[in-house]
């Protein structure tokens, strides 16, 4: 039984950084847990008055409305340059973009190359979910080799479309990059892994150490065509394999990092 | 094993994706099924309250920070 009268903590509750409001979000989607966690971390920091977010077109287009913090809406995969911009007008400010694969691994990928190899003092935060998810579930540059999207229905064809974009591996080669790494938000050991990074990811930029990028593999049921429960499943058994999670680049100062 | 806490859903944010009633390991948790949010889900609710132990994973993995989590304070043993 739920007894009350005996006294309790709260070990859990929604962080304040969050808005209110309820998320456009579909059921399930794990857009939700992401913008969670970045709120948990900047509660946690005390940074939540400090903070400016970036935010892409795609799914998060609305992402602005979600936080208690400063944001601004960049044109498509521009979030980047834009956070470039504030971050040198406003450098004691912590400034972060918010991306999905299609604004990030697409249309923005020339942005996000430059800002990695300029090692800009900003924090991305990439959700990875395979598909196009805001306009319907076409191919992305990220989509699996033979995963069948509305836009190409007997599968991705690796002769025809090309492989997919490994974005933490890609930009850990760059100089300029001080901290990628790639975690998965699939169960609860992994959100909470999720979490830590993108805690990390932060302190990166509070301390002046560089550019930071934190890849979340995320899951889209509506576009997948399969319920939450099985879209969790597919990131792990599909996905996992081609897009490994791990510590893709610390830097040596970075890993001084203590958390 | 009397439980350690309990948790509340917040029904304003529940969606009924299922995902903390799939993940709780002790079965706390299902989609009450007589009743509709606002928005029209099933929300989740406690159907065994007795074997929670406030670990959090249903708050963790959910999408839409819908759940709180309470833990009972240790009792004084007394005398």
């Amino acid at each position: 039984m739920v007894v009350t009268d005996i006294p309790t903590k709260i070990v859990y509750e929604r962080p304040e950084a969050l808005d209110p409001r309820v998320t456009h979000y579909c059921p399930g989607c794990t857009h939700g847990v992401a913008h969670r966690l970045v709120a948990e971390a900047l509660d946690e920091m005390g940074e939540v008055e400090n903070t400016i977010g970036v935010a892409s077109v795609g799914c998060s287009v609305f992402a602005y409305n979600y936080f208690n913090i400063d944001f601004v809406e960049a044109a498509h995969g521009r979030a980047p340059a834009m956070a470039t911009g504030i971050k040198r007008v406003l450098p004691d400010r912590l400034v972060f973009t918010y991306q999905g694969d299609g604004d990030l691994a697409s249309i923005g990928m020339g942005e996000i190359v430059g800002a990695a190899s300029r090692g800009e003092q900003i924090t991305v935060i990439f959700i990875n979910n395979a598909t196009y998810g805001m306009t319907g579930g076409q191919m992305a540059p990220t989509s699996l080799p033979g995963q069948v999207t509305s836009s190409s229905p007997t599968g991705r064809d690796v002769t025809r479309q090309g492989h997919p974009i490994q974005t933490a591996e890609l930009l850990s080669t760059l100089t300029g990059s001080s901290y990628i790494v790639r975690r998965s938000l699939h169960n609860f050991r992994e959100t909470r892994r999720a979490k830590k990074a993108i805690r990390t990811a932060f302190e990166v930029q509070k301390q002046g150490l560089g550019f930071s990028l934190v890849e979340l593999l995320s899951n889209c049921p509506t576009n997948w065509g399969m319920s939450a429960v099985e879209s969790r499943d597919w990131i792990e058994e599909r996905m996992l394999a081609f897009y490994p999670l791990g510590d893709y680049k610390v830097s040596s100062a970075v890993a001084d990092i203590k958390i | 094993m009397p439980a350690k806490g309990y948790i509340i859903v917040n029904e304003l944010y529940c969606k009924a994706c299922e995902l903390c009633v799939t993940d709780c390991p002790h079965e706390v948790l299902a989609l009450d099924m007589e009743r509709l949010t606002s928005r029209g889900y099933h929300p989740a609710h406690m159907v065994k309250p007795e074997a929670c132990t406030a670990c959090s994973i249903c708050a963790v993995v959910c999408p839409d920070a819908a759940i709180t989590v309470h833990r009972y304070e240790k009792q004084k043993a007394e005398g």
